[in-house]
């Protein structure tokens, strides 16, 4: 089997392979190397590699394959965003801030992921502390995307997304605050999934808005994500949001096609202002097929979609601006340690550790927590969060889960949208509601505009993963789209 | 106060630690005082980023069970929030507190036919503290941060300002104090930093019903400290007013070492704290059947204990046993086996409580009967106290086996008496000479060597043969 097949398996078809002692966990981490090597200086996926967990973690797998008792990731090669601690890993949120900083701790859903038998191959590229949505607010470097270098993988998981893209890992992970793991996921034609609040733990990754984060998967297969994502999730008693709520078995039950499901399709969405003609077309055609599998496409309603972008870029820089106050300079990270006092010590440190876009957020969220204007912008906010809650809740009597775009536009071009920050946030216009209502959503792969992938976004209601999952294998399935491995120019 | 025409009014900021083995919010224990700095955290109370606070269920027990002994209202829901500010002392930024839903609301504390009012009692983590090289912030050198305190629980409770005297204040606290060791909410020794007591001071002419500017004391180490801050800044206050000054909004320290209390905050310019409800901890609906669990399982209070033991002891025995759980249970278990209450009481106050280890109340009982009868001395009643304490046996086994008998016959006692004088030359010559007291000494001599001998008796017939 050749070096760029190895690359380009899905988990299904890799663990297919190391059982039957076809391959070994040494060779795919070897090809995926090389091919890093190869490619990875042109797309720049990764921060960081960590050889001596792969050595170990490959060598383990390549064990337990021996001894008959290969857990479900055995020696499938992962990449981590930057936002996710391992332990002893240096974990930077993309931020130079933390430049350094190696945690004692690994993040509950990476170590699912370790006991699980996966092997890690490095630290993704994201945008700094997940804020953005084409990872060019890295504080290292942007990450291009694979399908053509000039432009943007989305982001904020980035990194992770362009890594699964170009076959140089078969599972990342990412995180999901206002859709940056399904908007990267999309612009990089690969599967992102982001689950239920509450269903995988956060405990471990550096928090950007905690009410929104969640952790999710990057893959090639609607199968691969599901896997990947029952594999983390469940009560952790780390984080007092995680939920032990029952469903995931059912994770492994969303077979069964789409006939007779009620597929909802928001006008507010299929009409959003700004997006693309080849990607209605996309979205037009993905419909068609999900109509022809016996789906029926009714027409719903989320009339406060409007509100939603201005709701969360209120509240997510309110939760970042308090977030973020740790980064002082004190304890780990960067540290202006020459400042004549305390006070200095954190301006100058965050002055210099923070980038454009962190600190806009910050002075945004503090502004609106500032008493006397609070009620005005944060508790306003909170209540459109509310009505956005009840709109999903109006449309879910109608329909078993709501289909769309994943993003108005394919892959942007980098430095395009930099210097217009609300050109960027409009990016996420599709996907935040899914934030604010704490839904589960997955994109998958719907052909391509213009030879850049287009992406689907399936929602379902909370704890609904299974239906989500259920019209997105659906697709996959009848569409005989997948994700490809991109040959990088 | 010298002027009459004043009022005091005075509200109470309690800072509680509850009786927890960790950290609010971690699994860390909680630091002895002189634990070294720096050795009890982890990565949550250093605020570490990606770390998350998990609330610690047996520190809102606690809160809860304050909260019911105050007769608070528990609401239906009640979350976190974070107080937002910068300080070394502070690891995340912010504390996690809680602001518009506390745990609890309007209680009150009686004080006697006094009431005062409880505004809230809620949760709080507490922050670390900064030790400085140099004695003030201001003229530090080097300063270091110990967070073995940071992330510690706290329970604040506040009081509206229904407070009239540092007498009033003072007995709140204390009668504070003795109801959260009764419902084993707290140790909340003073010295410890278990319980830190905040008066907000302010005064205004009788009659008016406007509040004046009040200031906030800190550094209150012990009730008597509290009593005589108050009074100083009561003064303070009036003098600044009486001067035709106005009293500035401030947090005052009381150094115990001048006397006085001294400027160390201006509140004029209220920080804000951008309060928002803490993401990371969801809100709270508290389990209504856990807490009239807790409500039923509430040991008596002591307001009421002391009400029932004032009918059989005086009112301040009353009051000092049952300030006391353990000491008032044994109290009225050994009056309830028929041990004469006023006997049981002095016991108590003046041999048990002093030694810190208590009897069972059936030997107590038995003791307190074996002196009531005159079957044995007080002395020999003491010796036999403390080896029933020490060994658990009853005292009539103990008094058998030493022999113990109170001696009241005359001639044995003539005896005593006369070796007693005889080996008190000195003594027995300045009594004679007209030094009264001189007797004590040869007394107390003869109830050393003999303390089975009935001291009024012996007197009698000691007094009788130097005369």
């Amino acid at each position: 089997m050749s070096a760029d097949e190895l690359t380009a398996l899905t988990v299904k078809e890799a663990s297919r392979l190391l059982r039957l002692g076809s391959i070994s966990a040494s060779d795919l981490v070897t090809a995926h190397v090389e091919r890093i090597e190869r490619l990875d200086p042109k797309v720049k996926a990764y921060l960081r590699f960590t050889p001596e967990l792969w050595e170990k973690q490959a060598d383990e797998a390549d064990r337990r394959i021996r001894q008959g008792d290969a857990p479900p990731l055995a020696g499938v090669p992962i990449a981590v965003k930057d936002v996710l601690c391992v332990r002893g890993v240096e974990t930077t949120a993309g931020s130079k801030v933390l430049q350094g900083f190696r945690p004692p701790y690994t993040a509950t859903a990476v170590q699912r992921l370790f006991d699980a038998g996966a092997v890690m191959l490095g630290v993704t590229n994201c945008d700094e502390f997940a804020m953005g949505s084409s990872t060019e607010n890295s504080g290292y470097f942007p990450t291009r995307n694979p399908w053509d270098t000039a432009r943007v993988p989305g982001g904020s998981s980035g990194g992770s997304a362009a890594a699964v893209a170009a076959g140089e890992a078969i599972i990342s992970l990412g995180t999901d605050t206002g859709g940056s793991i399904r908007q990267p996921a999309a612009l990089c034609g690969v599967v992102g999934m982001k689950p239920t609040y509450g269903r995988v733990s956060r405990y471990g990754l550096i928090a950007f808005a905690s009410s929104l984060d969640q952790v999710g998967p990057f893959a090639r297969s609607v199968d691969d994500a599901a896997l990947v994502l029952s594999l983390m999730s469940g009560l952790d008693m780390l984080d007092a949001t995680s939920s032990g709520r029952p469903g995931m078995e059912v994770l492994n039950n969303y077979g069964g096609g789409v006939k007779g499901m009620r597929l909802g399709v928001p006008r507010e969405y299929y009409d959003v202002a700004g997006i693309e003609a080849g990607v209605k077309a996309a979205i037009d055609a993905a419909l068609f097929i999900l109509q022809r599998e016996g789906a029926e496409v009714v027409d719903v309603s989320l009339p406060h979609t409007d509100y939603g972008l201005a709701a969360y870029y209120i509240i997510a820089p309110a939760e970042c601006s308090s977030n973020l106050a740790r980064f002082d300079g004190v304890k780990y990270g960067l540290s202006e340690v020459d400042a004549p006092n305390v006070t200095e010590l954190y301006m100058q440190t965050r002055r210099k550790g923070f980038g454009t876009e962190v600190r806009r957020r910050v002075m945004l969220g503090t502004y609106a927590l500032s008493s006397g204007y609070y009620d005005a912008y944060y508790l306003k906010a909170q209540k459109v969060r509310t009505l956005i809650k009840r709109d999903f809740d109006g449309a879910f009597e109608k329909c078993d889960a709501i289909v769309s775009a994943t993003s108005p536009t394919v892959a942007f071009p980098i430095g395009s949208k930099t210097q217009d920050p609300l050109s960027m946030y409009l990016c996420d216009v599709l996907t935040l509601g899914g934030n604010l209502a704490g839904l589960p959503g997955i994109s998958v792969p719907c052909g391509t505009s213009d030879g850049l992938p287009v992406g689907l976004q399936v929602l379902a209601p909370q704890w609904g993963e299974n239906v989500a999952l259920r019209v997105a294998r659906a697709y996959e399935e009848a569409s005989e789209i997948r994700a490809e491995v991109a040959e990088v120019v | 106060m010298s002027d009459a025409s004043w009022e005091v009014v005075i509200g109470m900021e309690v800072h509680v630690q509850p009786r927890t083995r960790s950290k609010m919010f971690c699994g860390c224990a909680i630091a002895e005082l002189n634990a070294p700095p720096n050795t009890h955290v982890c990565e949550v109370c250093l605020g570490l980023p990606g770390v998350l606070p998990v609330p610690n269920k047996a520190a809102i027990e606690a809160c809860l069970k304050t909260a019911l002994a105050l007769n608070c209202d528990i609401p239906r829901h009640t979350k976190f929030d974070r107080k937002n500010y910068m300080y070394p002392d502070l690891p995340k930024g912010y504390q996690i507190s809680q602001y518009d839903l506390p745990m609890s609301v309007n209680g009150v504390l009686e004080l006697g036919e006094r009431k005062v009012r409880i505004r809230r009692v809620h949760l709080e983590e507490d922050t670390g503290k900064l030790v400085h090289a140099g004695d003030k912030l201001h003229r530090a050198w080097e300063s270091y941060v110990d967070l073995n305190r940071a992330g510690v629980p706290l329970m604040e409770i506040v009081s509206e300002p229904d407070i009239r005297s540092a007498d009033e204040a003072r007995d709140y606290a204390v009668e504070l104090q003795t109801v959260l060791r009764t419902i084993g909410a707290s140790n909340a020794d003073m010295e410890k930093g278990q319980m830190r007591v905040e008066p907000n001071i302010s005064i205004r002419r009788a009659g008016s019903g406007d509040l004046g500017v009040k200031t906030e004391l800190k550094n209150i180490n012990s009730f008597r400290a509290l009593h005589r801050a108050i009074i100083y800044e009561v003064e303070r206050q009036r003098q600044v007013l009486e001067g035709g000054g106005t009293v500035a909004q401030e947090t005052r320290g009381w150094s115990e070492a001048e006397q006085r209390t001294f400027s160390q905050r201006s509140k004029e310019f209220a920080e804000d704290y951008r309060y928002f409800p803490e993401p990371d901890i969801p809100p709270l609906e508290l389990d209504r059947a856990w807490i009239e669990d807790l409500r039923a399982a509430l040991p008596e209070m002591p307001a009421v204990r002391r009400g029932r033991l004032a009918a059989q002891l005086s009112s301040r025995d009353a009051a000092l046993i049952a300030a006391d759980r353990e000491l008032a249970d044994l109290f009225e278990r050994a009056v309830e086996l028929g041990a004469p209450a006023a006997a049981v009481g002095g016991w108590i106050i003046n041999e048990v409580a002093p030694s810190g280890k208590l009897p069972s109340p059936e030997n107590l009982a038995e003791l307190v009967k074996l002196v009531s009868a005159g079957d044995i001395t007080r002395d020999q009643a003491r010796v036999v106290l403390a080896e029933s304490v020490e060994t658990g046996r009853t005292p009539a086994e103990i008094v058998a086996e030493h022999g113990y008998a109170q001696v009241s016959d005359e001639s044995e006692l003539r005896v005593l008496a006369q070796a007693a004088i005889d080996a008190n030359p000195k003594a027995a010559a300045d009594y004679r000479s007209g030094k009264e007291q001189a007797a004590n000494a040869i007394l107390n001599d003869l109830r050393k060597k003999a303390p089975q001998a009935n001291p009024k008796l012996a007197r009698e017939v000691l007094l009788e043969l130097l005369r």
